[in-house]
């Protein structure tokens, strides 16, 4: 595959491309990994929601 | 399961549980197949090799206006039937909707120095697609500001709906007024004017772009829907802890 005398400009789309797909990949990763943490404290020091509390 | 089950938060927590690790695997199937197909695809007879970059710009320009078709959905909602939910989709959909508006304004200017001569032009498609993102970013400042999450939900409702009128000014503003930017040549009375060697692929990359849209989304709003529950719970926590010490 050949991509010609502008492959400078092809090259540098795909990266962006995909460095703002890894970015928001990353972003919905991290970010669930962090409510759950967080959540997960919570319920360890007896901290619960008013609907789990009813349910329980 | 009834779909009016899917308004609640468990349920739909439990759904996109299910869900996700399937509309995963399909988005990395379709990225193979499509990256596979735009690699071998021939060079435009005009403008060689970077015709390979509309395999990103263009899915990009579909789904930065999907994105914003998703927030007027969701605002609906939010506006008519106070629906958390609904403000959940919208909150999740702005930032995605925004990096694929990005990616589209800054890919099309890459593809516009090599065929055009320049990266940026003001004519009508450039611009109202950059107001776009401006929108974007006006609906991510009160989504993030707001002190009151329902009062800046409300407002972002607002004006995801007053941003509606760019949607078909972008669509159409190749054919309302004289641009650099190229006519319609997709979706058009009389067909496509793109071969099908060069269309097929990007078919398929539209459709793995559009797996990727949903499977952030889902993930996003699944994300928001447990931060509201710390919310709550740091609330309840707030509230047990005066009245203790009362």
């Amino acid at each position: 595959m050949s991509l010609g005398p502008h492959a400078d400009f092809i090259i540098a789309a795909y990266a962006l491309a995909l460095f703002v797909v890894a970015a928001l990949t990353a972003w919905v990763t991290l970010d669930y990994a962090a409510q759950r943490r967080i959540l997960g404290d919570l319920e360890e020091r007896g901290v619960t929601r008013r609907s789990g509390r009813e349910s329980q | 399961m009834p779909a009016i089950d899917l308004a609640n938060p468990t349920k739909f927590l439990a759904l996109v549980s299910r869900v996700l690790p399937w509309l995963i695997a399909a988005t990395v199937i379709f990225f193979a197949i499509g990256l596979y197909g735009a690699a071998n695809a021939p060079d435009d007879y005009q403008q060689g090799a970077t015709v390979k970059i509309m395999y990103l710009h263009v899915p990009s320009a579909w789904l930065g206006m999907f994105g914003w078709g998703v927030m007027c959905a969701a605002a609906v909602g939010t506006l008519v039937w106070r629906h958390p939910l609904a403000d959940v989709a919208g909150k999740s959909a702005a930032p995605i909707g925004a990096a694929f508006t990005f990616v589209c304004l800054v890919t099309g200017s890459l593809w516009g120095r090599p065929t055009w001569g320049t990266y940026w032009v003001w004519d009508a498609r450039l611009t109202s697609e950059l107001v776009l993102l401006l929108l974007y970013f006006g609906v991510l400042a009160l989504y993030w500001t707001a002190e009151d999450p329902g009062r800046g939900a409300r407002a972002a409702a607002i004006l995801a709906l007053v941003g509606a009128v760019n949607l078909p000014i972008i669509k159409f503003s190749v054919d309302w007024w004289n641009t650099l930017h190229q006519g319609e040549s997709i979706f058009r009375i009389g067909g496509s004017t793109i071969d099908p060697s060069i269309l097929t692929p990007l078919i398929v990359m539209a459709a793995a772009f559009t797996l990727l849209f949903v499977t952030l989304q889902l993930a996003a709003m699944r994300n928001e829907i447990l931060r509201r529950r710390v919310r709550a719970m740091r609330l309840m926590q707030a509230q047990q802890f005066a009245e203790a010490t009362s």
